[in-house]
């Protein structure tokens, strides 16, 4: 299945190593970053509601 | 048909947002597999280059989306200082990180490609020179957004900013038309079929640019949601404090 890459497999395999690291890294921050803020924007939210009922 | 300025409205540009972001992230996954395992796997070596070609279908990508998405922040910014609509300076700042790595892509990858080819990591060639100016522009962009407490004083400074920037965006990209000189090859895209690549490495890495397109446009809603979102928190935080 592995294509014979020769004596530059160490440069192709390097390239997409880093870039999908690179790549994933991105979108795993931003799923986290996304996830905090919606986390935040609730809490408080729920505060505001509850202080209004109180 | 809606008008784009409704989307200024931070309400509408959430719902909107909300409906389009799976499938452009299922439409992003979907083109970047399909394209990076159909070059990879199924692509023959260039008779030059050998198998290092392999490595145009994440450089050229990532080279272009680090261009447009310069290009993205310099509309986005030109619409905030006309119109002042908070939605697309959060949505300048958005994009800015995925265009610094995108830029960090191209340079990393290109360099590791130019090593066997070249003979060396890097030369101080007009495109090079000018994609590694784009990072620094990028960094500065990041770091102004950061150092500035006031929303909108920060969108005005980075929008100047982006003004800047833009000349050497559009240096990175016809950098090498205007020198004849330095390492880097011409467009590997071209109208013209005796500049453009062959057919057999063509396909393959068009699907891989329309995912590139697409995990960036997708990247762009999630991260713009997150801006949006924290800027609610921001003001209802600041809210309570007064109260």
């Amino acid at each position: 299945m592995m294509p014979d890459l020769g004596k530059y497999a160490d440069a192709v395999l390097s390239a997409y190593g880093v870039s999908l690291a690179l790549i994933f890294g991105l979108v795993a921050l931003s799923l986290w970053q996304s996830r905090r803020a919606l986390a935040s924007l609730r809490e408080i939210e729920a505060r505001k509601d509850h202080d209004h009922g109180a | 048909m809606a008008s784009l300025w409704e989307y200024a409205n931070p309400r509408k540009f959430m719902g909107t947002s909300g409906a389009l972001l799976p499938w452009v992230s299922y439409g992003a996954g979907a083109c970047l597999v399909v394209g990076l395992f159909w070059g990879f796997f199924f692509t023959p070596d260039d008779y030059r280059q050998g198998s290092t070609v392999k490595i145009i279908y994440l450089h050229v990508p990532a080279a272009l989306m680090a261009i447009n998405a310069w290009f993205m922040m310099l509309v986005a910014s030109l619409i905030w200082i006309v119109r002042r609509h908070h939605v697309s300076a959060l949505a300048a700042k958005a994009a800015a990180p995925i265009g610094a790595v995108m830029t960090v892509i191209a340079l990393l990858t290109g360099a590791i490609w130019g090593q066997p080819m070249w003979g060396t990591w890097w030369a101080w060639d007009p495109r090079l020179t000018s994609f590694l100016i784009l990072f620094l522009f990028y960094l500065g962009y990041i770091a102004l957004w950061s150092a500035i407490e006031n929303d909108d004083t920060a969108a005005d400074l980075t929008s100047v900013l982006c003004l800047v920037g833009s000349v050497f965006a559009v240096l990175s990209r016809y950098a090498v038309n205007f020198w004849n000189q330095g390492l880097h090859q011409g467009a590997s895209l071209s109208l013209d079929k005796e500049e453009n690549v062959a057919d057999v490495f063509y396909l393959p890495l068009l699907v891989c640019i329309a995912g590139f397109v697409l995990l960036f446009l997708a990247l762009v809603l999630l991260r713009t949601r997150t801006e949006i979102r924290a800027r609610r928190t921001r003001a209802l935080l600041a809210r309570e404090r007064m109260a």
